[in-house]
Parts: structure tokens; sequence; C-alpha cells
């Protein structure tokens, strides 16, 4: 295409995602999104400006050099395009299919101040998918030089830690405490969003081509401890998350068909649930499902609902059940991502906002036949300078369902920190480590990600685990001393 | 993967295994237990830690054989492999010399018992185990229980072996002979035997000590499928137990939670024997 000037590139069009229809895909587990086509991602890359002062890249947490690649992308040579995204983005796969672009990246595009920004994730993703299905292992290893380094726990942080630092030629193992790696991206994401085999492409390439040992079913804090790998090896990085979930403190939490979103999804995901008896790991949801939050997770687990509801309803003959979202503010401060609410909306979710659950009602048998909750509204702003939710007075009404997924928030898992002294927690038990570096108070020991953020992003974890995998080289070349 | 290295057969439905994981072996003590899945589409189930060899590095499990994965998994023999097992999990046993204490074991619970008996005795405690089953064929570990305790006592629910009684009757008499000051009780077995158990020893407000067996998935504490109802509130089985204070269990809320999955359980069940014919028949070369 020969060079277009700024205001033919801003009478371009944004390109739409190319979707499985949405009567289909709520039947099937496969991904929604299908990607943009090479000829549509070279038409939405002409449509970037190529801005002196890329606002793009302040949006995104690391920085990624987004002029550089969608230059290179329009250009049509690839191989600069992943070059310079992997500069700042070892996932891009993973990171153009999850990151809340709206609020990042996009967010902070130009072009989006009047019309629409340049679809930057979806570029990401083709750049991302392009790498995985074209990429032989790069020679750049360093030379060996005899430093081990223990990377704890196998999501985006961990990941992110144990490549850029067995680059350099440490020798790096990987311990995960669950039978795969891949944190969040295996157990938690649904394969119709992010398809297991991005997850398992980025993995195998950390494992095969760097040499790095990956050890799952190692509970640390429990097979090894914290200051037990520390005897053995040079630098420890804890990547292990926040994974514990919560629960309301509303009677009737503990009866049968109350799950968490984290037991879910795990049976869902992880363990295949969805092809019960295939797979040995049953789930099961009845025919009508709450889903009490509007997070990502939320969105996940209702989406998830919608499917199993389907596939049932496919094989019983009966009509579909229902799949509730609870939320107990308006629909304008939902936390997921746009997308995947556009999704859900689509794919028929039931939506119901300003509604609090106050108690989970079941029959003599201990499972749950309902949700009680009461209306609410919205008040004056709260410290997060969104408008705090009241209860509106004797407006309590029971919803009828057979199960109640809570998906509330997540803090850290304690069970690494048996064993390592001096290193500081703070009060909701993320682990103390400075934003720079990721050095925690204790020596050689680096973190990142959710066990010091709480619950985040993909894309900020990844970020810490870059930063620390620098400071980590670093430190084991001699050239920064721990104070 | 991880090696069989020898097989053991308790009885019909009891199978012990000796499994290769120096990792899990290296800080294995009594009261843990470890998650185990068979192969790729297996679940994930936990099992208690029977007994240990940290120079051999291996980890003895001993499993009834309930539903799909456990009659999966005692159809493997020495030699073969399963795909997962992760480890020590939970707390170990508190260990001390309480004075005089009692071990029960019911069922395939005279597995997670026995080191449990061992540690105390090694500690210089007076042990009286009461080992139990249904019926006789049931029943192992005998003479191994008899070596680690001051007294054994025997029953079967139907007199095959030793004393016909429930467990909790002899446990009662030794409870109300007042000559012996009971200090701590541990029991393990099926949940309904240590709700009764508990119900036995409350009156006489002696510390009794119980190991849950829920359902759980990743036993890591990410899931909270293993919650337990205690008066205080509810606790993860997998991370602050799998023991408790017996007395403080809501024992109800625990035997519903367990029969959530009943009609699945079954369904896996049909559809592994289903499978298992198919195979049969294709390999004699009837399909
Ligand atoms: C359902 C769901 C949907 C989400 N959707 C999005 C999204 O759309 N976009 C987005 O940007 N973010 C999303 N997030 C958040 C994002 O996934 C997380 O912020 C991110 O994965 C955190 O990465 P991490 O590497 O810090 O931890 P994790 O991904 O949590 O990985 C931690 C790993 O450490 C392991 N581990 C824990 N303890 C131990 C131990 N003691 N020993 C050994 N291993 C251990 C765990 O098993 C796990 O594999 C979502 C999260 C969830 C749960
Ligand atoms: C910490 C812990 C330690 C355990 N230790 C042992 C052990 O040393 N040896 C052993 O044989 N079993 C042990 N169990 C129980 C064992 O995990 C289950 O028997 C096993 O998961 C059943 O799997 P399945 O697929 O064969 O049967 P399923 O099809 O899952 O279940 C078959 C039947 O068993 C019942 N059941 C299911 N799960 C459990 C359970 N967790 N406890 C009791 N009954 C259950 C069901 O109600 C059903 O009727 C332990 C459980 C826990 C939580
Ligand atoms: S990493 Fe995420 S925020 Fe950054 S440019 Fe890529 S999609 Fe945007
Ligand atoms: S702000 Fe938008 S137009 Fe400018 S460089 Fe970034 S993506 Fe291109
Ligand atoms: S088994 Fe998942 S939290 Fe205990």
């Amino acid at each position: 295409m020969a060079e277009l000037k700024p205001h033919e590139r801003m009478k371009i069009k944004r390109h739409d995602m190319p979707n499985q229809d949405q009567l289909v895909r709520r039947g099937n587990y496969e991904e929604v999104a299908l990607g943009y086509s090479e000829e549509t991602a070279r038409t939405e890359a002409e449509r970037c400006l190529q801005c002196k002062d890329p606002k793009c890249v302040q949006g995104c947490p690391v920085g990624v050099m987004i002029p550089q690649f969608i230059k290179a992308l329009r250009e049509g040579d690839m191989v600069k395009a992943v070059e310079w995204m992997k500069v700042k983005n070892n996932l891009p796969a993973i990171c153009g299919r999850v990151c809340p672009q709206e609020v990042q990246c996009e967010g902070s595009c130009i072009l989006g101040k009047k019309g629409e920004a340049v679809a930057i994730g979806r570029l990401e993703r083709f750049v991302g998918d392009y790498e995985l299905s074209h990429r032989s292992c790069p020679l750049v290893k360093a030379p060996a030089t005899g430093k081990k380094i223990a990377v704890v726990g196998s999501g985006p942080a961990g990941i992110t830690c144990a490549v850029d630092t067995a680059r350099e030629g440490h020798q790096v193992t990987m311990f995960e405490s669950l039978h795969g790696p891949g944190g969040v991206l295996i157990y938690g994401i649904p394969e119709f969003r992010l398809p297991k085999a991005v997850v398992h492409g980025e993995i195998s390439y950390a494992v095969d081509c760097l040499g790095i040992d990956l050890k799952t079913d190692h509970v640390i804090g429990r097979s090894f401890t914290l200051n037990e790998l520390l005897e053995e090896y040079d630098a420890v990085f804890l990547g292990t998350g926040a994974g514990l979930p919560s629960f309301m403190r509303i009677p009737g939490i503990n009866l049968n068909g109350v799950m968490s979103a984290n037991e879910f999804l795990t049976r869902v995901n992880l363990m295949k649930a969805y092809q019960f008896p295939d797979y040995d790991t049953p789930v099961r949801i009845g025919r009508k499902v709450a889903v009490v939050g509007a997070g990502n997770v939320a969105m996940d687990a209702v989406r998830c609902s919608q499917r199993l509801l389907a596939l049932q309803a496919a094989q019983t003959g009966e009509a579909p059940g229902e799949a509730h979202i609870v939320y107990r503010r308006s629909k304008d401060e939902v936390p997921a991502r746009q997308e995947e609410v556009h999704h859900a909306e689509e794919e028929g979710v039931i939506f119901n906002f300003l509604t609090n659950p106050v108690e989970i009602i079941g029959d003599e048998t201990r499972r749950v036949t309902g949700l009680k909750c009461v209306k609410m509204e919205l008040g004056e702003p709260d410290a997060s300078g969104r408008r705090k939710p009241v209860e509106i007075k004797g407006s309590e009404f029971v919803m009828e369902m057979d199960t109640v997924i809570m998906a509330l928030g997540t803090n850290p898992n304690p069970i690494v920190f048996v064993d390592a002294d001096g290193l500081e927690r703070t009060k909701y038990g993320t682990a103390v480590a400075d934003t720079e570096r990721g050095r925690t108070k204790k020596k050689r020991v680096w973190a990142g990600g959710d066990v010091v953020t709480g619950a985040a992003t993909v894309i900020s974890a990844m970020g810490a685990g870059k930063r620390a995998a620098a400071d980590i080289n670093a430190f084991l070349k001699g050239e920064a001393d721990w104070e | 993967m991880y090696r069989i290295l020898s097989k053991e057969v308790l009885s019909d439905v009891v199978k012990l295994m000796d499994i290769e994981a120096p990792h899990v072996a290296r800080r294995a003590a009594a009261g843990q237990f470890i998650i185990v899945r068979i192969d790729e589409f297996g679940e994930r189930i936990p099992l208690t830690i029977a007994d240990f060899d940290r120079d051999r590095g291996t980890i003895t499990i001993i499993f009834q054989e309930l539903g799909k994965s456990t009659i999966q998994l005692g159809k493997m023999n020495a030699g073969d492999s399963v795909a997962s097992f992760a480890g020590p999990l939970g707390h170990p046993t508190e260990i001390e010399n309480f004075g005089t204490v009692i071990c029960m074991g019911g069922g395939v619970g005279i597995a997670p018992i026995y080191p449990i008996a061992r540690a105390l005795k090694q500690a210089g405690n007076k042990v009286i185990s009461i080992i139990g089953a249904r019926n006789k064929s049931l029943l192992f570990w005998e003479e191994k229980m008899r070596a680690v305790s001051d007294e054994l006592i025997i029953c079967t629910d139907d007199g095959s072996h030793g004393r016909k009684a429930l467990v909790t009757e002899p446990l009662k008499e030794i409870l109300d002979n007042k000559d012996q000051k009971i200090a701590k009780v541990w029991a393990i077995g099926p949940a309904i035997m240590m709700k009764f158990v508990t119900l036995a020893t409350k009156p006489y407000e002696v510390p009794t000590i119980v190991s849950l067996n829920t359902i759980m998935i990743d036993g890591t504490g990410m899931c909270g499928g293993c919650r337990v109802l205690l008066e205080d509130g509810a606790q993860f089985v997998c991370v602050d137990g799998p023991e408790f204070n017996g007395h403080k269990v809501d024992w109800d809320n625990l035997l519903s939670r367990l029969s959530f999955y009943k009609d699945e359980e079954k369904k896996a069940v049909e559809h592994y024997d289903h499978k298992c014919r198919l195979e049969n028949a294709v390999a004699k070369g009837e399909k």
C-alpha cells in the first residue's frame, strides 16, 4: 500500500473482530473471537498515526513499543514486528486476548479521543499467533553461568521471570503445585476465551527451548520450603498468585450448591468437567445458576455456566436453564473487560444489577433452592470514587436458584510463606516487594504478580516478572548489591 | 510420572501401593496426605500417607475401592505409573507425650491411624488402639497395629473377627474406667464413625481429633470445595486440616456435602465399566 496521509488513515474504520456465531457458541467451548486475517490486520495497522509522543504506550502497564510493532506489521515484516513486541512483552498471544485494552493501551490511543482507537490488542494477538505458528527456537541463550534460580509458580509472572533469566544462561527450575503449568491461564480463564494450546505454546517454548526444568506437583511450603530453596538456589522468585477464594459472610454459605468461582472454574477448565464422564471430574449446577460479582472471574464463571446449561439441554431435550449475574452496583461500575460483558449479553446471560445477596436458602437436604437479595441504589461516591451502593429498605426478594457461585475476589495463598522468616507481608496477606525490582524484605527472594498486588491482570504480572528477572540477572552478575 | 514400586492386596477392596515420589517422601509426616491423579483424564484424589521411606523416596498409600478412580487405581500394578502425585499436604499430627491415648481406625482408616499410633508410641505415650471393620475380610494390618500399641482391641460388625461390636462400645468402656485417665483420642474412618466417636467422647470431655475426608480438588487451598463447618466458622480441610477437634465439627453438614456428587460418581463407574467391557471385547476380537 502506498504511504497514506493522516487524514486518509483516519478515514479507515476500525475493524470488527470476527466472532463465532452467538447462538452456536453458547453450546461449545471453542474460542469466541476468531482473530484477524492478515489483510484485515494490515489495513487496521494502517490506521495508526505513528504519534511522536504515543499516548497508547503510556496506557500499557509494560510500555509495549506499539507504534514500532504496528509499523513493522503494516510493512509486512512479521519477524521485526515480533522483535519489537518481545522487547517488553513475552506473551503477546495471551495479552492480545485478555488485556483490558479499553482502559489501557486503546483507552489512551489518540484516535479514541474523537473516534475509535486503533485495535492494538487484536493486532497484538495477530503478531503473537504468527509467532506461535512460525517460530523456531531462538539461538539467543547466553553461555551457562552456573547460577541456579528457583521460580515458584508458573503463571504469567513466573513464566516471564523464568524465560528472562534462563536466556541469560542461568539454570532455572520452575516449581508448580498443580499438575500442569500456566496458573490462572489454565485453571481460571476458559478455553473459549484463551485456548489452552496458546498457553501451552508459550510454555513449551520456555521449557523445551530454554531448558527450564519444570517441576509440577511441587507445593512450595510443603514439598520444599522457601528456606530450603535458598540453600540450593542463588535466587528465588515467588509468582504464586492470589488463588485463595473468599466467601460472603451470609447465612447458607455452606449449603450444597454454593461454590467459589475458583472451584467451579477449576472443575470446568483444568479438570475439563464439561467433558464428564470422559474426564473423571464432574460439576453439578442444576438449571439455575447465580454468579455473584461482575469482574472477569464472574464473567468467565457465568459464561461457562451458560455453556454447561446449553450442553445439558442438548442432551436432555429440555429448555436450557438460566445463568445470572448478581451485582450490587450498576452496569457502569462493572469491572470486567467490556468485550466479555458484551459477549455474555449476546450469549443470553441475565444481568441483575443493583442487587445484593443477603442469604442463601436451602431445603431439608441442605441443597440450595434460592438466593435472597435486596435491591440497591447508588449513593455518594466512596473512597474508590465509585458511587456507593446502599440498600433499599424492605426490597427483599428471593430468586429461585440451584447453584450460587461466589466470584468476590481472592487473596494470596499462604502455604508458600511457611518457613520463610523475614519475608514481610501486608495485612491482606500479599508479599511486600518493591515495584521497580521486585525485591522482598528477604535477601535473594524476589516476588511479583498477584502475590504482591493482589488479584490484578496478566500483563501487570508479566511486567513484574520481567522487572524482577532484570534485577536478578544484574544481581547474579554482581552488577547490583542487595542493599 | 510416578512409578508404582509394589502392590499388596489387603482385602477384596483394599489395596496398598508403594509409590516412588522422593519430593513427597522427604518431608512427609504422620497425618498428612497426598493428591494422586491417574492419567490425563483423571480426577485429583486425596489419600492419606499410610507410611513413608525417606531413603527409598517412597510413599505408601492404602485405598478402598469405592468409585471409578479408586477401582481404576486398584487395577494398576507394580511397574505402572500415575500421572501426578503431589504432597505432602495438610498439617502433620501434633505428636507429644500426652499420657494415655486411644487410636481408633475404622475400615480403611486403619491405614492412616497406623503412623500416628507409631509416632505417639515413640513419643512415650501409652497407646490403646481400637480397630474395626464391617467384617474380617476388610481388616488389615492387625500385626502392625499390635506392634505399636500397648493394647489392641479388634471389632467387627458381624463378629467374624474380634469382638462383635462397633468401635464406640469398647471406647465407652475404657472411658468409663475411672482408674485410667485418657488424655486424647484420635479417630479416623468413615465420617459416620467419626461422628459417633466424637459423640461418645464429648460427655467425658476427652479431646478428640478426627481426620476429615471431604471432597477435594486441588488440595492446596485454592477452591474451597473442601470447606467444613466448625463451631467458629468454615475452614478448609486441605490447608487448615485434615485433623480437627471433632467436637467442633458440624457432622450433618459434612455428611451432606460428601454425598453431593453421588449421581455423578455412579455415572462415572457405569461409564468406566462400559469402557472396560468394550476394551475387553475388542481385545478378544468380538467387536
Ligand atoms: C477467572 C479469571 C479470569 C481472569 N481474566 C483476566 C483477563 O481477562 N485479563 C487479565 O489481564 N487478567 C485476568 N485475570 C487475572 C490474571 O489472570 C491474574 O492477574 C494473573 O494470572 C496473575 O498472574 P500470576 O503469575 O501472578 O499468578 P497466577 O496466574 O495465579 O499463577 C500462580 C501459580 O502459582 C502456583 N502456586 C501457588 N502457590 C504455590 C506454591 N506454594 N508452590 C508452587 N506453586 C504455587 C499456582 O498453582 C499457580 O499456577 C483473571 C483471573 C481469573 C481468576
Ligand atoms: C484428606 C483425605 C485423606 C483420605 N485418605 C484416604 C485413604 O487413605 N484411603 C482411602 O481409601 N480413602 C481416603 N480418602 C477418601 C478418598 O479420597 C475417596 O475415597 C476417593 O476420592 C474416592 O474416589 P472414587 O472416584 O474412587 O470414588 P467416588 O466415585 O468419588 O466416590 C464413591 C463413593 O465414595 C464416597 N466418597 C467420595 N469421596 C469421599 C471421601 N473423600 N471420603 C469418603 N467417601 C467418599 C462417595 O459418597 C461415593 O459413595 C481420603 C480423603 C481425604 C479428603
Ligand atoms: S500488553 Fe496489553 S495493554 Fe499493553 S499493548 Fe498489549 S494489549 Fe495493550
Ligand atoms: S496513540 Fe494510537 S495512533 Fe498514536 S501511535 Fe499509539 S496506536 Fe498509533
Ligand atoms: S481442596 Fe481446594 S481448597 Fe481444599
